[in-house]
């Protein structure tokens, strides 16, 4: 689904990522995981298209993607959230998940349709499955962190994504809101057969949901695998786990 | 125009010849044509978040073009009037293009830069654009068939045209009402909202900015068309700086966040200028108080303050 | 092909310009570095400068040296008046939106231009140079060049060098270049950036009123310079980089060269070549010749 090849990135000389390789295979679950500033984020952004490889190629379905545009990157199945929440905070909820059908379903450069209706079945059964039905009609700026987490997951997933890339999909949560937050995406992740790929801080999370955890130390993959393995790898325990606990 | 009182609105400026008064009719075209320059500015700054300090070039464009057109060429106001749309429209392709490109602050110098560019050659090609005299005496389009028609038949010239402008800025105004409602609008809602998330919905930020920027130069350079004529001369300060500030003003003055604001905002400048100047001739510090007493109270403009005292009065007891 | 003495003269004329502008654009750069913000009123801090220069030599009346208390008393004055700016109005804006802040220095730009319309009227105001400078020229290649114009030839330097001593050498100038490069951190390192703030728009507007009030014996003042001046400055900075030093310096050179070259080769064209060079400037290279990048 998913082959990150040996990519490097460097800012002013400090190298961020550096040789990373990933992959990942259709449907899985899969998980990056490393202290901060190993290059999570950056690794990220390598895949989506907001940073281009020094060296290194991204392949998604057998498609050379180096280097295009997000907004290609994002036409070909990638779907995504941010670390920091990334919403339209002046729109509505209702008008936030709107705006990814009309650019998913090529309707954009429509200047002359009225806007309201369109898609509306299909932003409100999206709307329904996060929760957020009921507040369809709020400003999303003023939803609690939460909230506005969930409404990034519907922005990703109204582009209809094969590939979902969450960027801490739990950050700033309390343990109960996380504890949803992951029960929500492992199920959307079924329904909808996605792959999913994400960076996670919260070992339990990670440990409970990825069928297989790549660990990032200072820009480099210092190990892959199957949670247990991870879990058993020696220099694993000594640069992270060995760090936390 | 779907809600009734647009109609109304619209009824109401067709009758003001009616009133007889001369001055009345003047002041309500001035207002009409600005209305129309600051909305088209709003689809930059309001709509799409991007700044411009150079929205007059394609004021002065339009207005030129229609003008040239009509005086040296004598052609007829059914071609000139769209060619300063296109031609307008084309420019700020070319200079949207690398516009664009920029963010911010950036985007403001460079938008700045074109349109002094403009502004010079207005004021220096003597041959074509008269230089720093400007070109006079712009004829009116020949109307006489308004002169048979009932009703309206016994009115000035300059009445016909003032009509002739209601209709077209009605028009404008409505298509524009239309791309701001529609699904394209949306998605400049969002490159304002969070440009970073809009890239990753699948929109190419740079092509809609750019789209919306030709749109908005065009419609600015309708209202600089008409404009030329209203005024009876072209002149290089259409297009000088402090022309795009002036809009730019109109346009915060009544408020970004509304699509009407702007038009709003060149009605309550126009017509506090015509009060202010019987009594002063100060009337930038005037405006510059205002200004200043708006940035510091009213952030939303008379459009953001209209709705805050609206939902006061509404608010349960 | 125009002779040695023509092209030197130009040049001369243009080294003139080129070092006038320097210390307007340097006060517009230093705000810009330091608060990111484009101050159009920097323009009419300078007319008010040359205004408040002449205003000085009325109230002063003949004896020597009284041009150049003149210019001093000016740009304290607009020093003055620029903090008085920054701590009561400018101030509350830092939170708002970029546009606000632009719109409020445009809006001091109509209040005071009118201002001085008030005070001193439409007609053209002149000032006489100083006897020890006046009426005599320095003759050079075949060029004649008044010793006024050299004074400020010389002067452009040698204020650029004491302004960057500035800059590297005290305190006030490392937390300026600080704030210039990261804002946030140097709230936590305990500098008073309020004070900071306003030290820097005093500073600026002193280099503005002291631009004004040394032009105003070469130049008639009138209304309308300070717009005409703004724009002007804002190519100097672009060209250089928003908000670098001798970047400014250097585009306010170029700036120079180019309008009074560009009259021997386009003569009517030579401030359309001005602003194509700003417009092949932002989208070459948009954080200027000498600037770095924006974060």
């Amino acid at each position: 689904m998913l082959e990150v090849r040996g990519v490097r990135k460097s800012f002013d000389g400090f190298v961020a990522v550096n040789d990373a390789s990933v992959s990942v295979a259709r449907g899985q679950i899969a998980a990056i995981i490393g202290p901060n500033g190993a290059g999570k984020t950056t690794l990220f952004n390598l895949i989506t298209g907001h940073l281009r490889p020094e060296a290194g190629a991204v392949v998604l379905e057998g498609r050379d993607i180096t280097g295009l545009p997000p907004h290609d990157v994002c036409r070909l199945g990638m779907g995504r959230s941010f670390q920091r929440t990334n919403i339209f905070p002046r729109l509505t909820v209702y008008q936030n998940v709107q705006a990814a059908f009309l650019s998913h379903r090529g309707r954009g450069l429509d200047l002359w349709s009225r806007v309201d209706e369109l898609y509306r079945g299909e932003t409100e059964a999206l709307l329904a499955s996060l929760g957020l039905r009921e507040r369809a009609g709020e400003v999303s700026g003023f939803l609690s962190h939460g909230a506005q987490k969930q409404l990034e997951l519907g922005i990703a997933l109204a582009s209809e994504p094969s590939l979902l890339l969450l960027d801490e999909p739990t950050a700033g949560m309390s343990v109960s809101e996380t504890r949803e937050t992951i029960r929500l995406v492992e199920r959307i992740a079924r329904e909808r057969g996605l792959t999913l790929l994400f960076t996670e801080h919260d070992m339990e999370v990670v440990f409970s949901i990825a069928q297989k955890i790549t660990v990032l130390h200072q820009g480099r993959v210092i190990a892959e695998g199957a949670p247990a393995d991870v879990r058993a790898d020696a220099e694993v325990r000594r640069v992270y786990l060995g760090e936390r606990r | 125009m779907r809600a009734p009182w647009e109609l109304a609105l619209l009824a109401a400026a067709l009758l003001v010849p009616a009133l007889g008064s001369r001055f009345y009719t003047f002041l309500a075209n001035d207002v009409l044509i600005w209305a129309l320059f600051a909305t088209s500015l709003n689809l930059l700054v309001g709509y799409t978040g991007l700044v411009s300090f150079g929205h007059a070039a394609y004021f002065g464009i339009g207005a030129y073009t229609t003008g040239l057109l009509m005086k040296k060429l004598s052609l007829p106001f059914l071609i000139a009037f769209p060619a300063a749309g296109v031609l307008a429209g084309g420019f700020a392709l070319l200079f949207g293009f690398f516009c664009v490109r920029l963010t911010r602050i950036y985007f403001a110098m460079l938008t700045l830069a074109f349109a002094q560019i403009v502004w010079a050659i207005c004021f220096k090609w003597n041959e074509v654009t008269g230089g720093e005299q400007g070109m006079p005496e712009i004829p009116y389009p020949s109307l006489d068939w308004m002169g048979r028609l009932p009703l309206v038949g016994g009115l000035r010239t300059s009445d016909h045209f003032y009509l002739v402008t209601v209709v077209l800025v009605a028009l404008c105004l409505w298509v524009l009402r239309r791309v701001v409602g529609s699904p394209f609008g949306r998605m400049l809602t969002t490159i304002r909202e969070n440009a970073e998330r809009a890239e990753f919905i699948g929109v190419n930020v740079r092509r809609y900015e750019l789209a919306a920027f030709v749109l908005a130069g065009a419609f600015a350079g309708l209202a600089g068309g008409l404009f030329g004529i209203f005024n009876r001369g072209v002149f290089p300060d259409f297009a000088y700086w402090t022309k795009s500030s002036e809009v730019l003003i109109m346009t915060l003055l009544g408020g970004m966040g509304t699509f009407y604001g702007p038009a709003l905002g060149a009605l309550a400048l126009i017509l506090l200028n015509q009060q202010i100047v019987s009594y002063t001739e100060y009337w930038p510090f005037v405006l510059g108080t205002i200004l200043i007493v708006l940035l510091f109270v009213f952030p939303g403009g008379l459009a953001g303050a209209a709705g805050t005292a609206l939902r006061w009065l509404r608010r349960p007891a | 092909m125009p002779d040695f003495s023509f092209i030197f003269a130009q040049s001369i004329s243009g080294l003139t310009a080129a070092m006038f502008l320097f210390l307007i654009a340097a006060g517009l750069s230093l705000i810009f570095g330091v608060l990111r913000v484009l101050n159009f009123a920097h323009g009419t801090f300078y007319m008010l400068g040359a205004y408040a220069a002449f205003q000085f030599m009325q109230w002063l009346g003949p004896g020597r040296g009284r041009f150049w208390l003149a210019a001093l008393g000016a740009a304290a004055a607009i020093a003055l008046l620029g903090g008085l700016v920054e701590r009561f109005l400018f101030r509350h804006l830092y939170g708002a939106e970029e546009l606000y802040q632009l719109l409020f220095t445009y809006a001091l730009v109509l209040v005071l231009g009118d201002a001085a319309k008030m005070l001193w009227g439409t007609q053209q105001k002149s000032v006489s140079a100083p006897p020890e400078l006046g009426g005599k020229a320095l003759s050079l290649f075949g060029a004649t060049i008044p010793y006024y114009n050299l004074f400020i030839i010389l002067l452009g330097p040698v204020i650029a060098l004491g302004f960057w001593l500035t800059l590297q050498r005290t305190r006030a100038g490392r937390f300026i270049r600080a704030a210039a490069l990261d804002r946030e951190t140097l709230g936590a390192l305990g500098v008073n950036v309020d004070a900071l703030y306003t030290w820097v728009f005093v500073l600026a507007s002193f280099l503005g009123g002291l631009g004004g009030a040394l032009i105003s014996p070469m130049r008639a003042t009138t209304p309308g310079m300070d717009t005409e001046i703004i724009v002007e400055a804002f190519v100097v900075v672009v060209i250089g980089g928003l908000g670098s030093f001798w970047g400014t310096f250097f585009g306010a050179l170029i700036y120079g060269q180019v309008l009074s070259f560009g009259i021997l080769f386009f003569p009517r064209f030579s401030i359309f070549a001005v602003f194509a060079l700003m417009a092949a400037v932002l989208i070459l290279r948009p954080w200027g010749l000498l600037g770095r990048p924006l974060k």
